[in-house]
């Protein structure tokens, strides 16, 4: 449904419009809200158990997932709730995946993913080290916050 | 778990996240990114008249022949006709100076005659008529295969920009090459990812709705992943635009290109 939406060609301003508007991820809001250092937790057998925040909220969890501005995770993958942005194809397609994963696998996923897969494309959202030439907007800050990956969390968890 | 296996796993993490494989590879089979965008693009690219890039190659042809600077020469008084005197020499380009043995570009080449040449004042990297010239310059040499040197003291420049190209940069934590080189074809949100090619530089991108270099186009990657933008025309630049134009292989020179 999504994906064909995508396929559907539209006129060149309108093309046009939706291209700058969905890569031009750069210099956007976000950075104030963000500023903060990520806190230690721990990673037993491929999880985050604890949560690192207040108990997520799934609907502004997906609010970050469909933000230009922070999650950005459309660009990557298909939502299968997702209105409107037409997504990418680089991730796995996100339904099913709350059952496919617990809560601690999710969050381990959306902190560091190359904990999970070393090689993985997928942006850690939850780290600040290791990082090469950082615009200096957002050196020091992680992508997303303790809160918004409690948010996210609780979002794809319930994507059954 | 203990602390130590934290920082264990997290060490182990920063290691994989900057070890990459950093062979040089073209993509296979090498294809332009015309080929990744719509038949309305190509059309335009393809028509001289609705092609939005040839105003910008007629300020160039402009230039071409009006003299500039304390000794009163265009381009044309030294190089002649362009369409026989500029033919296939964008090919060759980015290459090394003879006269200061470091790399340049065809933006470079072009200012340096118009400073040292014909005496005139220095046109900025992005200006409308640097733009229009090397579009122009550029456009004497499309259709024809690119043929970069890489030999001798372009070597130590092409390793430099292919180490850039694989490296991982920004917030996003990603290389040139994990969506240039290992994704293309692929989807980003609307927008199909093409092999990352120069050949259609300078270009028209609707995306811009305007003319731009190639060193725009980086920018525009990097920013995307929100790592540090360089101006256009640093060296960083001129070496990823080496590896480029090398790995772009045989494509032609598509000048003036149009892009979304
Ligand atoms: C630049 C691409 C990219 C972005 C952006 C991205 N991901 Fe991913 N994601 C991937 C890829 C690729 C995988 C497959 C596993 C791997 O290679 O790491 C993946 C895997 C996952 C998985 C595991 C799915 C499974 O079935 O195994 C989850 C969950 C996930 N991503 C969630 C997210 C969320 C939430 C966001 C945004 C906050 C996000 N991703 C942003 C590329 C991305
Ligand atoms: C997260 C994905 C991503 C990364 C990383 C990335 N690009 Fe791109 N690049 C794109 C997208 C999307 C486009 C627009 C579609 C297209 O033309 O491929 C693009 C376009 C280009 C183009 C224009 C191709 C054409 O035919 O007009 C070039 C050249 C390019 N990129 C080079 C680079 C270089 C060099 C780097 C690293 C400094 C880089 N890209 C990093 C996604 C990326």
């Amino acid at each position: 449904m999504i994906q064909k939406q995508s396929q559907r060609r539209g006129s060149f301003p309108q093309r046009a419009a939706i291209t700058a508007a969905a890569w031009g991820i750069g210099l956007m809001a976000g950075a104030g809200v963000l500023a903060q250092t990520p806190q230690a937790y721990q990673v037993e057998q491929g999880e985050i158990r604890a949560a690192l925040a207040d108990a997520g909220d799934p609907v502004r969890g997906r609010a970050v997932v469909l933000s230009r501005e922070s999650g950005n995770c459309f660009l990557c993958h298909a939502f299968p709730d997702a209105d409107g942005a037409p997504p990418g194809n680089l991730g796995p397609e996100m339904s099913g995946v709350g059952a496919r994963m617990n809560a601690g696998q999710l969050r381990l996923r959306v902190v560091d993913s190359a904990r999970v897969n070393a090689q993985s494309i997928m942006p850690a959202y939850y780290r600040i080290e290791g990082l090469n030439r950082v615009a200096a907007a957002y050196r020091g800050k992680p992508l997303l916050s303790a809160q918004q990956v409690e948010d996210v969390v609780a979002y794809l968890a319930q994507l059954k | 778990m203990s602390l130590r296996r934290l920082s264990l796993g997290l060490f182990a993490a920063l290691v994989a996240g900057t070890a990459v494989a950093q062979t040089a590879v073209r993509p296979a089979p090498l294809k332009s990114g015309i080929e990744f965008t719509g038949a309305e693009v190509r059309a335009l690219q393809n028509d001289e008249f609705a092609n939005p890039a040839m105003l910008w190659v007629l300020r160039g042809t402009a230039l071409w022949t009006q003299p500039a600077g304390k000794d009163n020469r265009s381009c044309a008084s030294c190089h002649g006709d362009a369409t026989t005197g500029m033919k296939s020499v964008a090919t060759h380009y980015p290459q090394i100076d003879k006269s200061s043995g470091s790399l340049i570009n065809l933006e470079g080449r072009i200012q340096q005659c118009r400073e040292r040449r014909q005496n005139a004042s220095p046109l900025k990297y992005e200006s409308e008529e640097l733009l229009g010239l090397t579009a122009f310059v550029r456009m004497q040499s499309r259709g024809m295969p690119l043929a970069i040197s890489i030999d001798g003291p372009a070597r130590a420049y092409f390793e430099r920009g292919r180490d850039f190209y694989y490296k991982r940069v920004g917030q996003m934590n990603l290389a040139c090459a994990h969506c240039h080189q290992d994704n293309w074809g692929k989807k980003l949100g609307p927008e199909i990812i093409s092999q990352g090619h120069g050949n259609p530089y300078p270009g028209y991108r609707l995306e811009w709705q305007t003319m731009g270099s190639l060193h725009r186009r980086f920018r525009s990657c990097l920013s995307g992943v929100r790592a540090e933008m360089l101006p256009q025309g640093a060296p960083e630049y001129l070496d990823l635009e080496l590896y480029l134009a090398w790995r772009s292989g045989n494509l032609p020179v598509e000048t003036p290109g149009v892009r979304r």
